[in-house]
């Protein structure tokens, strides 16, 4: 359904100095996002997060990073200047983070900080603006806007505060989303409405969203397409729904891992690292769903 | 082993006062393993504390082996008896003492002889070994100090662990070797597990029977069993059954 | 241990063999840190060169700094007289050698007394919370209530005018800011699961204070005692300038420049060089508290 890749990222590294040497905590990510739902996968220290940071220019000294190219929509957005990334991050490239107690500021009101960061953008006078942030509370299916909008931060439910950041990071229109475990600080329940809320914007507004996470079920069900990332690298591309027949042994030990509840073991079967993932090929058993028109 | 009765933990004074756990009980038989699952706020951790000893406004009668335990004072029986895993091990361990000064304080601590010999028996048992004997917190991994936490709650050789989210901080592929360790230790030390968890999957794994909490009180107790087939009674314990299967498109 | 292994690789290794392997580790990392603050280490080959002329004053010293010449008095610097002579001709010089002595005494002892009783008061009321820290933290806010020179003023009026005094009054004064850190710092460790884990294991109050609780605001501590070195030196050259700290012929050095006050305009160097080493000093402890902080701060080695 799509032609261009909304953001093409070729061979990003990420790099930390050590006393020990460099560290590279993202080595060689490549992979282009279209208007679907992208999952990256891994555990802690992956460079999973670290990754959807380097895209938007979060890593900070002395934290370096490179690509022989990260372009959005055709532009280059690698090595911009401070000023030329903060228009692209909150305009065209949002973020959502885990936690929306610590992303909100506590000190200002729900409206306020909507209508700031719209404003931010989109320079529009002070009543539109307000416009808007009740528009966007009323898509992230707040039923109270006027009510919300005055509230400070801790007024809020941990699920409406994520609602909340969601609605703030809509506000501009992005053309691509990162969330960076947004769910992960949630309760089940609440966290189905939520994703529900975020599946439904990028569906409406042709978004790209790259979903971080470490939950394999909630990516195979929630995404399009799914990378998995070890040890800073990507080790296997796949669309979601052959999530559960993975080919790599990572993919597939980190599935096998996970208790079941309809299915009970006497012990889990644990994942034996091997040394050959680090380096190995990238598995692309589908090569078709590199860029599929997902939506 | 454990008897839970009318239990009632509030926290702050009257106008604040927020009643965390309301009427609770419950029963655990020794050998069993029991698991208390709800969401953030339903209450669950709040009653291992309270056992535990570290919240002192509760009333009620908890019963551990047979004895009665005091409002604010535990003995030394009881913490023989009785230790407790916590959630976060980045949190759980004092960020300047070393694993071996951790055990070895836990076993003075405990009156026990032949602290070397009972020190490199723990980490085996854990499965650390001997190399990590004298890291310190900040050179081992969240699996790793969740595995000194759990030798530091066996320093005393309890009969009864309470495991508060023991694994949800952890990945998947070290939870899954965090809750075979605790399935091990189980058989080989004959302990009694409480394990609060919010997550269905871990404790229809560990448990044998569990009790959902909603907002302070159980809603229901049911065997593990019963969990698998979906069979709660309760709407909300179906409704917590079938949120936890996954996301489900709108 | 083996010689494939070099020193530093056994001084950096992740998996200690021993006790000793893993302490020695932690502080060589510490050094590594602190190297990297060439700002730091400036402070910190001042402070050693302070300690070593302390040490060898009577070596180093070219004259006697008591030793009176009044042939010679108020002389510029020179090649006989370096820093030039005060006003009984006395050569400054020796002076300011012999003056690291009692400086360093003065820093040293204000540095030892008031952050334990610091340390310990607040601690405590943090650890005890209820009346016990009610209690302690109005006494502090009592002391913190005054300007701390207008009281160290007070106590060696009332103590009488000596160097011992002055130290005692500058420490007595100095203590409350480290009652507050030490106080705040427990509030945020006492909760913490370690805390609770030792409980579980049976650890009373008494051991649970000294530690668990001290070795986490012990280096906070060091780190303000450093930074607030520059301020003790400055109070105590206050207090020797008005007239009742050290009392002459001691060659302190806030004394010796309360004595070239008179000769300020004419024979400027009277007054300026304690005044340069006093505040040589100050900035080498200010560099050092910095070089200290991106050691000892349990924020900042998140790296």
């Amino acid at each position: 359904m799509t032609d261009a890749p909304l953001l093409s990222v070729r061979d990003l590294r990420v790099t930390f100095p050590t006393r020990q040497g460099s560290f590279q905590a993202v080595r060689g990510v490549s992979f282009d996002l279209g208007r679907e739902r992208l999952g990256v996968v891994g555990e802690s220290g992956s460079g999973k997060s670290m990754t959807g940071r380097a895209i938007l220019g979060l890593v900070r000294p002395p934290g370096q990073v490179a690509a022989t190219s990260m372009t959005l929509e055709g532009e280059s957005i690698l090595n911009l200047s401070d000023r030329q990334m903060r228009k692209i991050r909150g305009g065209r490239i949002s973020m959502v983070m885990q936690d929306p107690k610590f992303s909100l500021n506590p000190v200002m009101t729900v409206g306020q900080q909507i209508i700031e960061a719209y404003r931010l953008h989109a320079k529009a006078p002070r009543a539109a603006a307000r416009q808007k942030a009740l528009e966007m509370l009323q898509a992230v299916q707040i039923r109270d806007p006027e009510r919300v909008m005055n509230a400070y931060p801790h007024e809020v439910s941990g699920g409406m505060g994520q609602r909340i950041m969601i609605a703030m990071m809509l506000a501009p229109d992005p053309r691509i989303l990162i969330a960076d475990e947004p769910t992960s600080a949630l309760d089940v329940s609440v966290r189905t409405e939520v994703l529900n809320i975020m599946d439904r914007l990028v569906r409406d507004r042709g978004m790209g969203l790259i979903f971080v996470s470490h939950d394999l079920n909630l990516v195979a069900r929630f995404c399009d397409r799914v990378l998995i990332m070890y040890a800073g690298r990507i080790v296997e591309t796949l669309a979601a729904k052959d999530l559960h027949n993975a080919q790599h042994p990572y993919t597939r030990g980190l599935l096998s891992s996970l208790p079941r509840l309809e299915a009970p073991m006497e012990r889990l079967p644990v994942l034996q690292r091997q040394d050959s993932w680090r380096d190995g090929e990238t598995l692309m058993p589908h090569a078709d769903t590199d860029l599929p028109g997902g939506l | 082993m454990l008897n839970v009765k009318n239990l009632n933990v509030w926290f702050g004074l009257v106008p604040d006062r927020v009643n965390a756990v309301k009427n609770v009980e419950f029963n655990v038989t020794a050998g069993e393993s029991f698991g208390l699952v709800g969401e953030s706020g339903s209450g669950k951790s709040t009653i291992l504390r309270a056992i535990a000893g570290l919240i002192p406004t509760w009333s009620g009668d908890i019963t551990v082996d047979g004895k009665a335990l005091k409002t604010d004072r535990r003995d030394r029986a009881f913490f023989k008896t009785v230790q407790m895993v916590f959630q976060d091990p980045y949190a759980s361990l004092h960020p300047r003492h070393s694993v071996d000064a951790v055990l070895a304080e836990t076993l003075r601590l405990q009156g026990m002889d032949n602290i070397d010999s009972r020190i490199t028996k723990l980490l085996d048992d854990v499965g650390l070994g001997k190399g990590f004997r004298f890291r310190y917190p900040h050179q081992l991994s969240g699996g790793q100090r969740q595995r000194v936490a759990i030798a530091r709650a066996l320093a005393a050789e309890p009969r009864l662990l309470l495991l508060d989210e023991p694994t949800s901080a952890l990945d998947v592929s070290v939870q899954a070797e965090i809750l075979n360790l605790l399935a091990d230790l189980r058989g080989e030390h004959g302990l009694t597990y409480v394990m609060v968890s919010h997550d269905l999957s871990v404790v229809g794994h560990m448990c044998d029977r569990l009790a959902v909490m909603q907002h302070g009180r159980i809603v229901e107790v049911m065997s593990v069993d019963a969990l698998r087939s979906g069979a709660g009674e309760q709407e909300y314990t179906r409704h917590l059954i079938t949120a936890s299967g996954g996301y489900q498109p709108a | 241990m083996s010689n494939t292994l070099s020193r530093r690789d056994w001084l950096l290794s992740d998996a200690p063999q021993t006790r000793r392997q893993a302490r020695l580790g932690a502080i060589y990392q510490g050094w590594l840190t602190f190297r990297a603050n060439k700002l730091a280490m400036v402070g910190l080959i001042i402070l050693v060169l302070l300690i070593g002329m302390a040490i060898f004053a009577p070596w180093i010293a070219p004259q006697n700094p008591y030793a009176q010449d009044l042939g010679s008095r108020l002389q510029p610097p020179s090649a006989a007289h370096w820093l030039g002579t005060d006003g009984l001709g006395r050569d400054i010089m020796s002076r300011l050698i012999h003056g690291s002595r009692i400086t360093l005494f003065i820093v040293g002892t204000v540095a030892l007394i008031a952050p334990i009783i610091g340390l310990f008061i607040g601690t405590v009321a943090g650890f005890a919370g209820g009346w016990v820290d009610q209690v302690l933290m109005r006494i502090t806010d009592i002391f913190l209530a005054f300007p701390k020179l207008i009281l160290a003023l007070a106590f060696v009026a009332a103590l009488g005018p000596s160097i011992g005094n002055a130290v005692l009054a500058l420490a007595l004064t100095a203590w409350p800011p480290y009652a507050r850190l030490a106080r705040a710092e427990t509030l945020t460790i006492r909760h913490a699961d370690f805390i609770a884990a030792a409980r579980l294991q049976g650890a009373g109050r008494l051991r649970l204070l000294i530690g668990h609780i001290w070795p986490l605001c012990v280096s906070s501590l060091i780190v303000r005692v450093a930074l607030d070195m520059a301020g003790i030196i400055l109070s105590a050259a206050g207090l020797g300038f008005l007239g009742l700290g050290a009392q002459p012929p001691m060659p302190e050095w806030g004394a010796m420049i309360s004595d070239g006050r008179t000769y300020i305009l004419d024979f400027w160097w009277v007054a300026a060089m304690p005044g340069l080493a006093i505040f040589t000093v100050s900035i080498a402890f200010n560099l050092l508290g910095d070089g200290l902080r991106d050691v000892l701060d349990p924020k900042g080695d998140k790296s």
